[in-house]
């Protein structure tokens, strides 16, 4: 029997088409995948400097105009526009204008993210895809410009860690809270070059969202990707959005294949965590930071603006107002998923309460629109707390789940959600 | 343009898990390279960019580049004449960005235990070493993939990728 191997060592020896594939090697592979967000017009202009320009493969090649869309300046817009005029003399057929969304989210609802695969991405937080059994990570653009022309571009073979995540999780405890909790015991760079593989039962009972927002956040311990191995729940997803279950080959780690270390974590007994300033591993159980005041809670981001968020915060908002002199900025992740939260009523709870809603995309989280003066603080739900991210250096950004966020910006104060979470209404945490 | 693999020059030391957001702020991502440099590092340490010279060693302490992938950030340290950055550990896209854009950089665990700020060394990227002038300590990184040391020969990923596509044309 051939020596058991991981899902990083499995997807590159596909994508590379070697074998024999061990931590530390350098490989070249072939994605399957390339996307490019705003940083597509730098693509662009970097390709025009090489020659012999011939794509590779435009099929593979996926651009999403998300990070500042719609523009607020001519020169946004002129790049937006030199990506239109690309995508249209290429024949890119994954070119996602800036009434998609987050580019992650993007491809993830439109069937381009598929189990088995390998995806670069203009964008760090490309470990996402692992919420789909694919291995994501983040590279440069002009990497990506590299990959447009020759089709492959270097690799090294990560060393793997395995997370198991003992659940359930209490009411009012989420997802994001597992993950502040692991990046706050690693630390910002436990993770580092590492392939993040999460296992056991828990993990795999979640829904893709929820997965995602594991995935996502890996990236801030430092890992190259992370994944959940695809199961029903993957096959369900994709079935939903016309993809059957022959158009893709998934991957999955052997049994006893080698980790660098197994971490484990008990969910049973987290409560809510808060991401302090200005650094991600800066976590505290809630009631450490509780009280703290705010003067802005921004719902938004890949990590944490999907629809299931959405929904976890207007519970809690339903039937309340935001506090008085705090501003709640919601921006869906994507056109998706505002659609069907206006479909469903979350958009009008959530206005009622007393947010302002903005067009689906990255937004404030990447200092677009919703940003800090001196001094101020916000609760986000974003991936990010570095200082000057959103707005002032002299501001202050507190990151946590939908839930703790909603309760927040009702008492303008960090608030622990479960004060809001009567037992009676513990069926609205079980969003799909 | 070929990146020299050596270099000799005075070590500016800064701490751990430096995020490229304070390489480069925000605000200034869009501005010209030469306004960019003379901000570089501001916080972590003031006198870098005033004081540094060509061929200066930047020495870091774990994690070095977390948050953002920006190449930006990687551009302006290359902009500011290093010869070389040491550090303990990158983060894996600041890692990335340098040998695309032909930035020297060299992995030594420990490297602080063994060189202060304003210390003299001499870096060969080669020979995966790092030589402290004043002390005589010679310390031994990790070596660099030759694939990857070919990149900084060649100034980086996209020059080697327009030769292939030349070839292939």
């Amino acid at each position: 029997m051939s020596r058991p191997l991981t899902f990083a060592q499995k997807v590159l020896e596909r994508a590379s088409g070697e074998s024999g594939l061990e931590p530390g090697m350098i490989v070249d592979a072939y994605p399957d995948l390339y996307m490019s967000h705003v940083a597509s017009w730098r693509c662009i202009r970097t390709l025009e400097r090489m020659p012999g320009r011939t794509l590779f493969a435009p099929e593979r090649i996926a651009m999403v105009m998300d990070h500042l869309s719609p523009a607020q300046t001519s020169k946004t817009a002129e790049h937006h526009q030199l990506c239109r005029a690309f995508a249209r003399e290429h024949g890119i057929e994954k070119f996602w204008d800036v009434n998609a969304g987050i580019a992650h989210l993007v491809l993830m609802e439109n069937g381009h993210v598929l189990p088995g695969q390998l995806i670069i991405g203009t964008d760090s937080h490309s470990t996402i895809y692992g919420a789909l059994g694919a291995f994501g990570t983040g590279v440069g653009f002009s990497e990506i410009t590299a990959t447009w022309v020759t089709g492959k571009l270097w690799m090294k073979v990560p060393e793997s860690l395995r997370v198991e995540v003992d659940g359930p999780l209490q009411l009012g405890v989420f997802p994001k809270d597992v993950m502040l909790s692991l990046i706050g015991r690693v630390g910002a760079d436990g993770a580092t070059y590492c392939s993040v593989e999460f296992h056991g039962a828990w993990a795999q009972g979640l829904s893709v969202s929820e997965r995602a927002t594991l995935c996502n956040l890996s990236m801030e311990m430092g890992a190259k990707n992370a994944v959940v191995p695809a199961d029903e729940t993957t096959v369900a997803y994709l079935a939903e959005r016309g993809v059957a279950a022959d158009a893709y080959d998934p991957t999955w780690p052997d049994p006893g294949a080698t980790y660098r270390e197994t971490i484990q974590i008990d969910g049973r007994e987290l409560v809510p965590q808060v991401a302090c300033p200005h650094s991600v591993d800066n976590v505290r159980p809630i009631d450490e930071v509780a009280g703290s005041a705010l003067d802005q809670v921004f719902i938004g981001s890949c990590a944490n603006a999907k629809y299931d968020d959405l929904a976890q915060a207007a519970a809690i908002l339903e039937g309340r107002t935001v506090a008085s002199g705090v501003r709640l900025v919601v921006t869906p992740g994507s056109r998706q998923i505002l659609t069907d939260a206006v479909n469903s009523g979350i958009i009008a709870t959530l206005l009622e309460a007393g947010a302002l809603i903005t067009n689906p995309g990255c937004g404030a989280c990447a200092g677009d629109g919703g940003v800090m003066a001196d001094g101020e603080r916000t609760l986000s739900t974003a991936n990010r707390n570095f200082r000057g991210r959103m707005g002032s250096y002299e501001s202050e950004i507190f990151l946590a789940s939908p839930a703790t966020a909603a309760a927040s910006a009702v008492t303008g104060r960090i608030t622990d959600p479960r004060e809001f979470i009567p037992a009676s209404r513990a069926d609205v945490e079980v969003v799909a | 343009m070929p990146v020299s693999l050596q270099t000799v020059g005075r070590a500016w030391v800064v701490g751990d898990n430096i995020p490229s957001d304070q390489m480069v702020k925000s605000h200034r991502v869009f501005l010209p390279m030469e306004e960019i440099v003379r901000h570089v590092l501001e916080d972590a340490h003031p006198g870098f960019a005033p004081g540094v010279r060509v061929g200066d060693v930047l020495v870091a302490g774990r994690h070095f580049g977390q948050s953002s992938g920006r190449a930006i950030a990687t551009k302006a340290i290359k902009a500011t004449g290093v010869g070389c950055v040491v550090a303990e550990s990158f983060a894996r896209t600041f890692y990335r960005n340098a040998f695309e854009i032909g930035l020297p950089i060299l992995e030594i665990p420990h490297v602080r235990e063994c060189v202060s700020d304003g210390d003299r060394v001499s870096v060969d990227i080669v020979a995966g070493s790092l030589t402290n002038e004043r002390t005589g300590a010679v310390i031994d990184g990790r070596p660099t993939d030759p694939f990857l040391l070919e990149m900084l020969r060649g100034g980086g990923l996209i020059p080697i990728a327009a030769r292939l596509a030349g070839e292939s044309s």
